[in-house]
C-alpha cells in the first residue's frame, strides 16, 4: 500500500537490550509482502520487483533498499525500507501470483555484535555459523516458542522479523539470552 | 599440619597451598584449598561422616571422588532461596563462604533417631512396601502414605522461587567428544588437527580423567597429567575446537542430539547476577566419540559402607590431586591390580598399609614384589569378611577365603576395587545394543544405533597404548566422515608405562554370601543389600527389570553406576543362570542429576510463553479493562467502571451497545487473505457455503466442516476482488484453519491457482456497533459510501480511515448495525482513539469479550468450540441454511450422509428460556427429561452458553440436547446441587427475532 503521511506506532519503539558484545535494538518500519509465484512467472515477478528472486533455500538478494527473502520453493518475504511501494511494483507484473501486504504482520529487531549467533542459539536450532548461514543467509525458523525469520545482513548483524504480537516475546528472549555470555 | 586440613600431605596433589578456602559444613567452619572438591576438603580435614542412609539412616561417608558418588550427597546454599538438596560432595568444587549440610539425620548426624530402621531393619527388607502396608486398605492413602512420604527422601527443596538465571545454547558440530580423559583428549586433538569442528566436554573442572590419579602414566614423555593439561591448553586455543569444562552429557537423543550441561556459577564465590547458574548446551554433532572411561566399582562384603571405606581409585585420587591421604592406617581390599597402585602411593606419601587382601590366589607377581619391596603385607586369597566400627571404619576382618581364622586388623580407611565397570551409559542412551564380553566379564559396546563410536576404557580397551592409538585413529575418521576434506592429523602421542585395569570380579564377595544375614550394601544410595536381590528372587522376579523395581536396585538417582553390575551377578547366581541370560537394564538420561532450572533454562516468567497483545491493548488497560486470556492473547473482557463489578458493566456495556454503540477490539480474529483466480473455487470447496458467485464487495458467512460432517470453524469471508478474498476464522482457530486449507491446497486440490496468506496480524480490527455506529464512524470514512443504499449489511470495501488504508466491514456480531474497520496494525492505536474521542461524547462505551459474548447469545450466534464440540453438524447446530444445496462437493459432503448423522435423535442446538426467570444455568450443566427418576439419570443434553440478558430482562441459554429441533416448547429439567431448574425449550434467537436492527 501507498504508506500514509502518518507515524506507524511500532510495538516496540523506545526499547533496547544488550551489552558489550551484542546490541538488540527495533529495527525502523518497513514495508513487507509476502509473495508467492509459480517457477514460470519468477522471471516476470523479478522483473517487476528490480530483483531477480532467489531461487534456493536460504537465500536472498538485495537491490538498494529492497530485500527478498527466500522462504520457500514458491515463496518470498519482500522487505523494503525505502520508499517504493513494492505492492504497486507488483500489481504490474501481469504473470500469475500472489502478493499481500503484511507491512504491519511483521515487525523487526536488529541483533548486532560479535556473540550474535550466540544470542540467537539461545533459542534457535539452526547452525548459524558463517560457513553454514553466511551474509545474506535467510530461514523461517523458530526461537524459543515462536517463529522467526532469520535474515543475515553482516558477519554480525541479523534480522530477525516475527510477528507484530509476538515481537515482545521475541524481544525480551533475546534479551535473556544475551544475558552473562 | 597444613592449616588446609591434618590429612592435607606436603608435596603431594596439584592444589597451590596458599590459596586456602573458607566453607562451613553443619555449621562448622573448615579450610580447604581452591580447586578441592567438598568431599577433599573435608577428607583433609579428617571428616568421613557426611550423611545417614535413605532407608536406614545408617552413617555414610565419600566413597568415590567422581559424578558416579552414591552416597556423600550434602545441601549446599546460598542462601534461603539457594539451597540445593543432594549435591554430590565429590563433585562440588569450594568456594570462599561455601554452606554445606549433611541430609536425612534428626536431631544430629552424629545421632540420628532414625537410625532405628538399621536395628529393625528385617522389617524394612526388600519389597516390604508391596506386604507390609497392605492392610486395612485405607490406610494406605491416610496414614502409610504420608508418613512414609515425610521418612523418604534425603534432601530437603527450598520453597521459594529459584533466583538463579539459566541458559540455553544450540550448537552444531562436525565432532562430540564426551569425556576428557587420555582417549577424549586425542581423539579431539587428532579431530581438530584435521580440521573439523570440535566440542570437547568434561564433567570436571578440568579434564584428565584417569590420569588426575595414575601417576605412573607417561605420555610425550611427560607425566599423564601434565600432558592432559598441556593437550587441553592446545585444544582451548584452537578456532575450532570448544572446550567445555565442568559439562556433562546427560542424554544421548536420537539424530545424535546430545543434551550438555554446564555448571558455570556454582563452584565461584561471588557470581556476576547476569551469569546464569548453568547452561544448557543442545549439541547436533555430525559424529559423537564417547570417551566416558570407566567406574570402578567397590567390594560387596559386611558393613562395607561405613565412612572411611572408599574406591581404591578415589583414595589415589585424593592423594594425587588434591594432596589429601585419606587415612594414617589404610586397610587394601582388591579382587584386580588397579588397588595396587593406590596402595603403593599412600604407603610412599607416609601412610601405614598394614595389608593388601587380595581375593585372587596368584596377583601379578610384580605387584606382589614390589609389594614387598616396600615392606606391605599381602594377603592372596584372602577376604575382608566385615568392617568394625560404626562412624568411621575401625578395623577390617580378614579371612581366608577358603576359611581359617579371622585375623581383626585395625584401620582407619580401607580401600577397596572389585575391578572395572566401562562407562556405556551414553552408548545404551544412544540406542547401542551392550553385549557380554565372557572372557573380561564386562559389557562393552556392542551393536551401535547412531553415529558414534567408543574408545577407551568405555570401549574396554586395555592399556594407555592401545588407548591412545584407537583414539587417534577414531578421531581422525570422525573428522574425515564429517568434514571430507579433512586433512590428516599431524597429533602423535608416544605412550610410556602405565597401570592395568583389567580383570576383577562381580557380586557378593566371601562373609556376604547367601544364607549370610550382613548387611553387604550394593546400592549405597538405595540401601538394597546383597541379601535383598537374593530375596527378591526368592521371591519370583526372575527378570532383572524385576529384582530392580522390587529392591530399587540401581533405580536411585547414581543410577547404580556402581551396583548395576554387583547386583546381576548375584541374581544370577541365585537364579543359577550366567549374567547375559539375565540381562542388563537400560540406560536412561539423564546421566547424572540435572535440574529443573537447566531444563527449563530461558522459559520462565515473562518468556514462559509468548503474551500477545493487540495494538490497542495500552489504551483499553487505560480505559480501566479487565483482561482475560483467550489462548496467548490478552483480550479486553470488560470495562468496569467506578464502582461496578462485572455484572453491572457487563449489564451497562450490553445495554450501551444496543440503545447507542460500542466498540470492540475485534483483533484477534483469524484472518486469512486467499489470492489467486482459482480462489472462489477453493473456498467453495472448504465451505460448506456457496461461494463461487459471492460478488466483489459482499461478505458471507462461512462453516467450514472436516471429512467427517462436523463443524470445524467459522467465520466471514469478503470478496475483495475477483481473485482475492479476506476470510476470518475464530481467534483460537487462526493456526489452525490456515493449515487445515493448506493441507487441502496442498494434497488435495494441488491444481488450483491459489496462495493463502495468514494477515491476521496485519489488521488492528475495531468493531463499532450500535445505532449511532453510522453517525461515530462516518466523518473518519473517506472513499466508501455507508449509507445502507451503497453499503448494506455484508459489504466489504476498501477506502481509508483517519487517512490510513482501511478494510471497513458492515457486519455484526452483536445483531446491531455494524462495523468491523480493519487498519494496519501500527495504526490501531491512533484510529481507536480518534473514534473513541467522537464516540464517547455521544454515548458509546468500550466492550469487552463478556459482553460480546451475551450480546451473540441474544441473537443465537453461535461460538465454534463452546456451542459445538467437534460432533456437532451445521444440521445439528441449526445452520442448514449455510449448506449450499446446489453443491455437489465440499470438505464433509460425505461425512454429512453418514447414517448416524442424518439419524433421528441426534444433539441439536436449541434454546432455553428458564422458567423462574431468574436462575442463570451453569455452562456444562446436564439436561434431563424427567428429574424424578432414579440417579444416576439418562442425561439428553448439556447448557453450551449461558447469561444473564439485560436486554431481555432474564436469563438465556443455549443446550445441545437430544432431538431438540422437535422439542420446542417442551420443558426439560437440569438438576444442580441446590435443586432442580425447570426450563422451556425455545428457538435460539431471544432478542430482535425478525433481524430488522442489523439493517439499520
Amino acid at each position: 500500500m501507498a504508506e500514509a503521511q502518518i507515524a506507524r506506532e511500532l510495538p516496540l519503539a523506545g526499547r533496547a537490550a544488550g551489552g558489550a558484545s551484542v546490541s538488540i535494538t527495533p529495527a525502523e518500519p518497513a514495508m513487507r509482502v509476502s509473495l508467492r509465484a509459480p517457477q514460470e512467472s519468477i522471471a516476470a515477478v523479478s522483473k517487476g520487483l528490480g530483483i531477480d528472486l532467489p531461487t534456493r533455500p536460504k537465500q536472498s538478494a538485495v537491490a538498494g533498499a529492497r530485500s527478498v527473502l527466500w522462504l520457500g520453493p514458491d515463496e518470498w518475504l519482500v522487505i523494503e525500507e525505502g520508499d517504493r511501494d513494492p505492492m504497486a511494483d507488483l500489481a504490474r507484473a501481469t504473470a500469475l501470483h500472489s502478493a499481500v501486504d503484511v507491512s504491519h504482520r511483521n515487525t523487526a529487531i536488529l541483533v548486532t555484535g560479535t556473540q550474535v549467533a550466540d544470542v540467537l542459539n539461545a533459542g534457535c536450532p539452526q547452525d548459524l555459523s558463517l560457513e553454514a548461514f553466511p551474509v545474506g543467509a535467510c530461514s523461517r525458523t523458530v526461537m524459543g516458542k515462536i517463529e522467526v525469520v532469520l535474515f543475515r545482513t553482516a558477519e554480525d548483524a541479523f534480522r530477525v522479523e516475527c510477528w507484530r504480537s509476538f515481537s515482545d516475546y521475541a524481544f525480551e528472549f533475546l534479551r535473556d539470552a544475551a544475558r552473562g555470555l | 599440619m597444613s592449616a588446609a586440613g591434618a590429612n592435607r600431605i606436603a608435596g603431594a596433589g596439584r592444589l597451590t597451598p596458599a590459596n586456602t578456602v573458607r566453607f562451613t559444613f553443619d555449621g562448622k567452619s573448615y579450610t580447604g584449598l581452591q580447586g578441592d572438591t567438598l568431599a577433599s576438603a573435608l577428607i583433609a580435614n579428617d571428616v568421613h561422616l557426611v550423611g545417614r542412609s535413605f532407608k536406614y539412616h545408617r552413617p555414610r561417608g565419600i566413597l568415590s571422588a567422581g559424578p558416579e558418588e552414591p552416597s556423600a550427597l550434602v545441601g549446599v546454599r546460598r542462601d534461603a532461596s539457594r539451597h540445593t538438596p543432594n549435591i554430590r560432595a565429590t563433585v562440588q568444587e569450594i568456594h570462599d563462604g561455601l554452606d554445606a549440610v549433611s541430609q536425612n539425620r534428626w536431631p544430629s548426624l552424629t545421632f540420628d533417631i532414625g537410625a532405628l530402621n538399621d536395628i529393625g531393619s528385617p522389617m524394612f527388607s526388600a519389597g516390604f512396601y508391596y506386604k507390609t502396608f497392605m492392610w486395612p486398605k485405607a490406610a494406605w492413602k491416610h496414614i502409610y502414605e504420608p508418613v512414609i512420604r515425610n521418612a523418604a527422601g534425603l534432601g530437603v527443596a527450598p520453597k521459594e522461587a529459584d533466583p538463579d538465571n539459566y541458559a540455553a545454547r544450540y550448537v552444531h558440530c562436525d565432532v562430540l567428544v564426551i569425556g576428557g580423559g587420555v582417549a577424549g583428549l586425542t581423539a579431539a586433538l587428532s579431530a581438530a588437527e584435521s580440521g573439523a569442528r570440535v566440542i570437547l566436554c568434561d564433567e570436571n573442572a578440568h579434564p584428565g580423567g584417569a590420569l588426575r590419579f595414575e601417576g605412573e602414566a607417561r605420555l610425550d614423555g611427560m607425566a599423564g597429567h601434565d600432558w592432559a593439561v598441556q593437550a587441553a591448553g592446545r585444544l582451548a586455543a584452537m578456532d575450532n575446537v570448544r572446550l567445555l569444562t565442568r559439562t556433562t552429557a546427560f542424554g544421548y537423543y536420537a539424530q545424535n542430539f546430545v543434551g550438555l550441561v554446564e555448571r558455570v556459577t556454582d563452584h565461584l564465590a561471588a557470581p556476576e547476577p547476569d551469569m546464569p547458574r548453568e547452561r544448557v548446551w543442545q549439541v547436533r554433532a555430525g559424529k559423537v566419540i564417547i570417551a566416558a572411561g570407566a567406574i570402578e566399582r567397590h567390594m560387596v562384603f559386611a558393613n562395607n559402607d561405613r565412612p572411611g571405606i572408599m574406591l581404591a581409585s578415589a583414595a589415589r585420587t585424593y592423594l594425587n590431586h588434591y594432596g589429601v591421604a585419606v587415612g594414617r592406617k589404610v586397610g587394601v581390599y582388591t579382587a584386580n591390580d588397579s588397588a595396587y597402585g593406590a596402595a603403593f602411593d599412600l604407603k610412599r606419601a607416609g601412610a601405614d598399609i598394614p595389608a593388601i587382601v587380595d581375593l585372587r590366589d596368584e596377583p601379578d607377581a610384580g605387584l606382589v614384589e614390589e609389594a614387598g619391596v616396600l615392606g606391605i603385607r599381602v594377603l592372596t586369597g584372602h577376604a575382608v569378611t566385615g568392617a568394625g566400627g560404626k562412624l568411621r571404619v575401625a578395623s577390617m576382618s580378614v579371612e581366608p577365603k577358603k576359611g581359617g581364622r579371622t585375623e581383626v586388623i585395625p584401620v582407619d580407611a580401607l580401600i577397596m576395587s572389585a575391578g572395572w565397570t566401562p562407562s556405556v551409559h551414553m552408548f545404551s542412551q544412544s540406542r547401542g545394543k551392550v553385549a557380554w564380553d565372557e572372557e573380561t566379564g564386562r559389557f562393552l559396546p556392542g551393536t551401535y544405533a547412531q553415529e558414534c563410536a567408543s574408545i577407551g576404557a568405555c570401549n574396554g580397551t586395555d592399556g594407555l597404548e592401545a588407548t591412545v592409538n584407537e583414539a587417534l585413529a577414531v578421531g581422525e575418521a570422525a573428522a574425515k566422515a564429517a568434514h571430507p576434506k579433512a586433512k590428516k592429523p599431524s597429533v602423535a602421542i608416544s605412550v610410556g608405562s602405565a597401570g592395568k585395569w583389567a580383570g576383577g570380579m562381580v557380586g557378593a564377595g566371601p562373609g556376604a554370601e547367601a544364607g549370610k544375614v550382613v548387611k553387604a550394601f550394593v546400592d549405597f544410595q538405595n540401601d538394597v543389600t546383597a541379601k535383598d536381590i537374593r530375596l527378591a528372587v526368592q521371591e519370583g522376579m526372575h527378570s532383572i527389570e524385576h529384582v530392580k523395581r522390587f529392591t530399587t536396585n540401581g533405580m536411585a538417582t547414581d543410577q547404580g553406576k556402581l551396583s548395576n553390575l554387583h547386583g546381576l551377578a548375584i541374581a544370577a547366581e541365585a537364579l543359577d543362570k550366567p549374567i547375559p541370560k539375565v540381562g542388563l537394564t537400560t540406560f536412561r538420561p539423564p546421566y547424572t542429576p540435572t535440574t529443573f532450572g537447566a531444563i527449563v533454562n530461558h522459559a520462565r516468567g515473562k518468556i514462559f510463553d509468548p503474551m500477545r497483545r493487540t495494538p490497542m491493548h495500552a489504551a483499553e488497560a487505560a480505559a480501566g479493562a479487565v483482561f482475560e486470556d483467550v489462548g496467548q492473547w490478552k483480550r479486553a473482557w470488560y470495562y468496569p467502571r467506578a464502582g461496578e463489578d462485572m455484572h453491572a458493566a457487563v449489564n451497562r456495556e450490553c445495554r450501551t451497545v444496543r440503545e447507542v454503540a460500542g466498540m470492540f477490539d475485534a483483533s484477534t480474529l483469524g484472518k486469512i487473505e486467499v489470492v489467486g483466480p482459482d480462489a472462489a473455487k477453493f473456498l467453495n470447496i472448504l465451505y460448506t457455503n456457496p461461494f463461487l458467485k459471492l460478488g466483489v464487495g459482499r461478505l458471507r458467512y462461512g462453516i467450514m466442516c472436516r471429512e467427517d460432517g462436523f463443524i470445524y470453524d467459522d467465520g466471514v469471508v469478503g470478496r475483495l476482488a475477483e481473485d482475492r478474498f479476506h476470510v476470518t476464522t475464530t481467534t483460537g482457530g487462526a493456526p489452525r484453519v490456515l493449515h487445515h486449507m493448506e493441507d487441502y491446497l496442498q494434497t488435495e486440490f494441488p491444481d488450483l491457482k491459489v496462495w493463502l496468506t495468514s494477515t491476521s496480524e496485519q489488521w488492528a480490527v475495531i468493531a463499532v456497533q450500535g445505532p449511532k455506529a453510522r453517525e461515530i464512524v462516518e466523518p473518519f470514512v473517506e472513499g466508501i459510501d455507508l449509507s445502507n443504499e451503497a453499503f448494506p449489511h455484508m459489504s466489504v470495501a476498501e477506502g481509508t480511515v483517519c487517512g490510513v488504508p482501511a478494510r471497513v466491514f458492515r457486519m455484526s456480531f452483536t445483531g446491531e448495525a455494524g462495523y468491523e474497520i480493519n487498519v494496519p496494525a501500527d495504526y490501531g492505536r491512533m484510529v481507536w482513539d480518534a473514534i473513541y474521542e467522537r464516540g464517547a461524547p455521544m454515548g458509546m462505551c468500550l466492550y469487552g469479550t463478556e459482553t460480546m459474548h451475551v450480546l451473540r447469545a441474544e441473537k443465537g450466534y453461535i461460538i465454534v468450540g463452546q456451542d459445538t464440540d467437534g460432533t456437532v453438524t451445521p444440521h445439528d447446530a441449526g445452520l442448514s441454511w449455510a449448506i449450499g444445496k446446489k453443491k455437489t462437493d465440499f470438505v464433509g459432503v460425505r461425512g454429512l450422509k453418514r447414517p448416524d448423522l442424518v439419524a433421528e435423535g441426534r444433539r441439536q442446538l436449541v434454546g432455553l428460556k428458564v422458567k423462574d426467570g431468574k436462575s442463570v444455568l451453569e455452562e456444562g450443566a446436564q439436561i434431563v427429561d424427567n428429574p424424578k427418576q432414579a440417579i444416576p439419570m439418562k442425561m439428553i443434553g448439556w447448557v453450551s452458553s449461558s447469561y444473564w440478558s439485560e436486554n431481555c430482562g432474564a436469563p438465556i441459554a443455549m443446550a445441545l440436547v437430544e432431538n431438540g429441533h422437535n422439542r420446542m416448547g417442551e420443558t426439560l429439567y437440569v438438576p444442580m446441587p441446590d435443586g432442580v431448574i425447570e426450563v422451556e425449550v425455545c428457538g435460539t434467537v431471544f432478542f430482535d427475532e425478525e433481524g430488522g436492527r442489523l439493517h439499520g
